[in-house]
């Protein structure tokens, strides 16, 4: 089975306008998936329905065979579902990064020699054993953002979502979190659900899951998706900019490959 | 700025430093009682208690000047006590033929500034050897046995502890919301008490606004991340109880018996002999 | 409004030895009137604490040089604060934020009653919604609903509105596009461009996204440890990419290819938009016949 699934997964605030709109899908373990929409499409009450922060008003989630909404199995669901949400000073808890790391494992009751373990592993997977004991209102966006992801990962998660979480950041600290996670995804199988409008932070997925209204209306490796510039256009989606570019060069005449993804892509056609 | 540090905890890596955030409290409160101890006049009590903080001062590594700092903030209340006294206490002998400056009103207002100044001392090394975390760690540990009559200590201290990390963040916000309403031409500077507490208006709702927000995602974070209240919780720091500790112990408790065995000489009349 | 800053300084925590930092360090720099000018420099190089003096909202310091904006000498003691901040309106990043009426109306009035209190009702509602229309909103639909009821981008145009309602012939923006899904940032960068055509005269954008700078201004500086290590056009600052990679910025796309592309050999000799860059290409591979 699957290590995440939806099956028809529909959620509503208000009872009357469907947030999420009877949403399927699967996740493997090991993949990386990002999900794009524009402000308002759903894709922030996916991350919230997954790790059982909302409850669906219809359909079943499963992640890692455990039903997800169960009050009896919501610790087993959120150990294994780790999120990092958008605003890196709005989900540390502690003034010192070691402290606030040690927030997870102190909620499930692990003994402290353990949690000191975890610790440790958690800073030295996103980098940041050197500000162990520092306060967090020092670092950087992208240095918080990184502590958050370790705050996280000393869960021991199988499965990290990203819910914007570089929507704040400059391009440093955004570079900074995507190499983490990238690493994470690649070095520790950790399953990376990135929930994101940056385009040019869609790219590298294995898979692309678009939503517009609650709806998926497109899934496909990224490299299928961004050949659909019409229909992106008409869910308020746009291409990466150098995809962009590539189209419009390709109108104005210019022999180029369908399914230009990145700046090095673009310039290696360019310059043949 | 990011430069910005509240509470003014000056770090060293001094024994005192090291000490028990809960030891350090039960000192300060212990020295305070010997302050208090001191029996009206007996000005060599007071020494004595001057002679432990300035020892403790000197362990700690904490410069005079950022001691002596604290006492700014309490000069007004120095003064007008010391004033009063003077002015006001109309018990002992004057001080010339039908003078109001009492000899025991001078003495009254020398003894009770250098009492204000010592408990002042005390309350700021604690405060500079010990960061607000600590603290708030340190108030935790002493609030413990309240559990036994059902007060929340772990919610408690949580709170303590979520405030201290939000103070810089909201500052920082405080900060950037009054600079944006300015560049609409906000004035916050000028006009009577009613027309500036309504000016405040377009900064105290935005922060309101967002500092509801900024709970509710942190909430949600708290949640993703398992919290469940204090049910299973275990704590990662350790509360350790040092050499350090225990010599304080002995230090705060020989400054009482010090103070109890001076309150028998009574200086008074060698004063104005 | 032409701004002219002349070694222009400003020190954090000037007192203290150990703390203080030369935010804007001896920047000279002219903008006239007409520009779309960009901003730029990695997180903490003084770019936000530089435009902060433009409408007074830090005083330049005794002996820290010096800042005119048109008739406005900020040096001058006596200068008059309100109305420079009038004509030189700041939209922070964010902007959403600094909402807070109970009505749409009366947020975007909030300035305008603040700097003309002797307007009258009917001016004022004149004002306002041609504030609001300006930035795309539907006067009649938004002005008595709450400001905390819309969506993110329509809270950011009220939020615009409420600077433009004065007027201003200089408009500053930090970071003007953080947060926006994309559809929204090219609408917003599309209204930004309206606005330049109003009595909006200057623009200056303060961002990190160098495609949004090489894309839309005229001219730009980066600044680096509270200097301006480089000034001049978008492609005369890209031109060099080691010295840019250096400053801790990205190069915007066109100019990424277009280095590449010399390395092949192709010279192409566009102003870094992509249209200019598209047609620079076609121009140039025409001429070394190249098949099309």
């Amino acid at each position: 089975m699957s290590l995440i699934s939806l099956k028809d997964v529909k959620f509503s605030y208000d009872k009357t306008n469907p947030a999420v709109d009877g949403v399927s899908f699967n996740v493997e373990k090991g993949e990386y998936i990002a999900v794009i929409g524009h402000n308002g499409s759903g894709k922030s009450t996916l991350a919230r329905l997954i790790n059982g922060l909302l409850s669906p008003d219809e359909g079943e989630i499963y992640v890692d065979d455990i039903k997800v909404g169960d009050k009896k199995t919501v610790f087993e669901v959120r150990k294994r579902v780790g999120v990092v949400f958008q605003n890196p000073d709005n989900q540390l808890v502690a003034s010192i990064v070691e402290d606030d790391v040690a927030f997870g494992p102190e909620n499930l009751g692990i003994p402290r020699k353990e949690i000191g373990e975890r610790i440790d592993f958690a800073l030295d997977a996103v980098g940041m054993q050197d500000f162990r004991k520092s306060s967090p209102t020092r670092l950087s966006g992208g240095q918080k953002q990184r502590v958050a992801i370790a705050g996280v990962l000393a869960l021991k998660p199988q499965i990290l979502i990203l819910d914007e979480s570089t929507a704040m950041l400059d391009p440093k600290g955004r570079k900074e979190v995507l190499s983490v996670v990238k690493k994470l995804n690649k070095e520790q199988a950790v399953t990376v659900l990135a929930i994101t409008h940056y385009m040019e932070e869609v790219v590298d997925a294995d898979r692309v899951i678009v939503l517009d209204s609650g709806k998926i209306v497109m899934q496909d490796t990224p490299r299928e998706i961004f050949k659909r510039e019409k229909e992106l256009k008409e869910i308020g989606l746009e291409l990466p900019l150098a995809s962009y570019i590539a189209n419009k060069m390709r109108k104005n005449g210019i022999e180029l490959p369908e399914g230009v993804l990145t700046e090095q892509e673009l310039s290696e056609a360019l310059c043949k | 700025m990011k430069e910005m540090t509240f509470g003014q905890y000056y770090p060293t890596n001094s024994p005192v430093h090291k000490m028990n955030a809960s030891v350090k409290i039960l000192l300060v409160i212990a020295y305070i009682v010997a302050v208090f101890m001191v029996d009206y006049y007996h000005f060599l009590g007071l020494l004595a208690c001057l002679f432990a903080i300035v020892i403790a001062t000197v362990i700690a590594r904490v410069p005079f000047g950022r001691m002596l700092k604290s006492i700014k903030g309490v000069i007004f209340l120095v003064v007008f006590s010391a004033v009063l006294q003077v002015f006001f206490n109309k018990q002992g002998t004057p001080l010339w033929e039908g003078g109001f400056i009492t000899d025991e009103g001078l003495l009254t207002a020398g003894f009770i500034t250098m009492r204000i100044v010592l408990i002042v001392l005390g309350a700021s090394l604690l405060t500079l050897t010990t960061s607000p975390v600590e603290l708030a760690d340190g108030i935790e540990f002493l609030l413990y046995p309240l559990k036994y009559i059902k007060f929340p200590v772990h919610e408690f201290a949580l709170i303590m502890s979520i405030a201290l990390r939000f103070i810089p963040t909201l500052l920082e916000e405080t900060d950037r919301i009054i600079k944006a309403q300015k560049a609409r031409g906000a004035n916050f500077e000028s006009g009577n008490i009613f027309k500036r507490a309504k000016a405040l208006i377009p900064v105290l709702i935005p922060l309101l606004i967002s500092s509801f927000r900024r709970a509710d995602e942190l909430a949600d974070a708290m949640d993703a991340r398992c919290y469940a209240g204090s049910k299973v919780r275990t704590k990662y720091k350790k509360t350790t109880f040092g050499l350090g500790d225990l010599f304080g112990l002995l230090f705060f408790a020989g400054l009482i018996v010090g103070v109890v065995y001076l309150n028998g000489f009574y200086l008074y009349p060698y004063l104005v002999a | 409004m032409q701004i002219v800053a002349k070694d222009l300084t400003y020190i954090y925590s000037e007192k203290s030895k150990s703390l203080a930092v030369r935010a804007v360090d001896g920047v000279t720099l002219t903008i006239d009137e007409g520009e779309f000018f960009g901003i730029v420099g990695r997180t903490g190089s003084g770019k936000s604490t530089f435009v902060q003096h433009l409408n007074g909202l830090i005083k330049v310091g005794k002996d820290k040089g010096s800042l005119k904006i048109g008739e406005f000498d900020l040096t001058d003691k006596d200068c008059d604060f309100m109305a420079l901040r009038s004509k030189v309106g700041m939209v922070f990043q964010y902007p959403e934020a600094q909402l807070f009426a109970e009505t749409v109306f009366d947020d975007v009035a909030f300035g305008l009653k603040n700097f003309y209190p002797e307007l009258s009702p009917e001016e004022t509602t004149e004002r306002v919604k041609t504030a609001l229309t300006l930035v795309g909103l539907n006067y009649e639909e938004v002005k008595e609903k709450s400001p905390f009821e819309l969506s993110g981008g329509q809270k950011r145009r009220v939020a615009i509105a409420g600077v433009i309602v004065t007027r201003p012939e200089v408009l500053v923006l930090d970071e003007p596009a953080a947060g926006l899904d994309p559809v929204g940032k090219r609408d917003f960068i599309r209204l930004l461009k309206e606005l330049h055509k109003t009595f909006v005269k200057t623009i200056i954008i303060v961002s990190h996204d160098m495609n949004l700078v090489s894309e839309n201004c005229s001219r730009a500086v980066v600044f680096d440890k509270g200097k301006i290590a480089l000034s001049g056009t978008p492609k005369e600052i890209f031109s060099d990419a080691k010295k840019v990679a250096e400053l801790g910025l990205d190069l915007p796309v066109t100019a990424k290819l277009t280095n590449d592309l010399k390395d092949k050999g192709i010279i192409i000799d566009s102003d870094l938009t992509t249209d200019d860059f598209i047609q620079k290409y076609l121009r140039a591979v025409k001429d070394k016949g190249g098949a099309l």
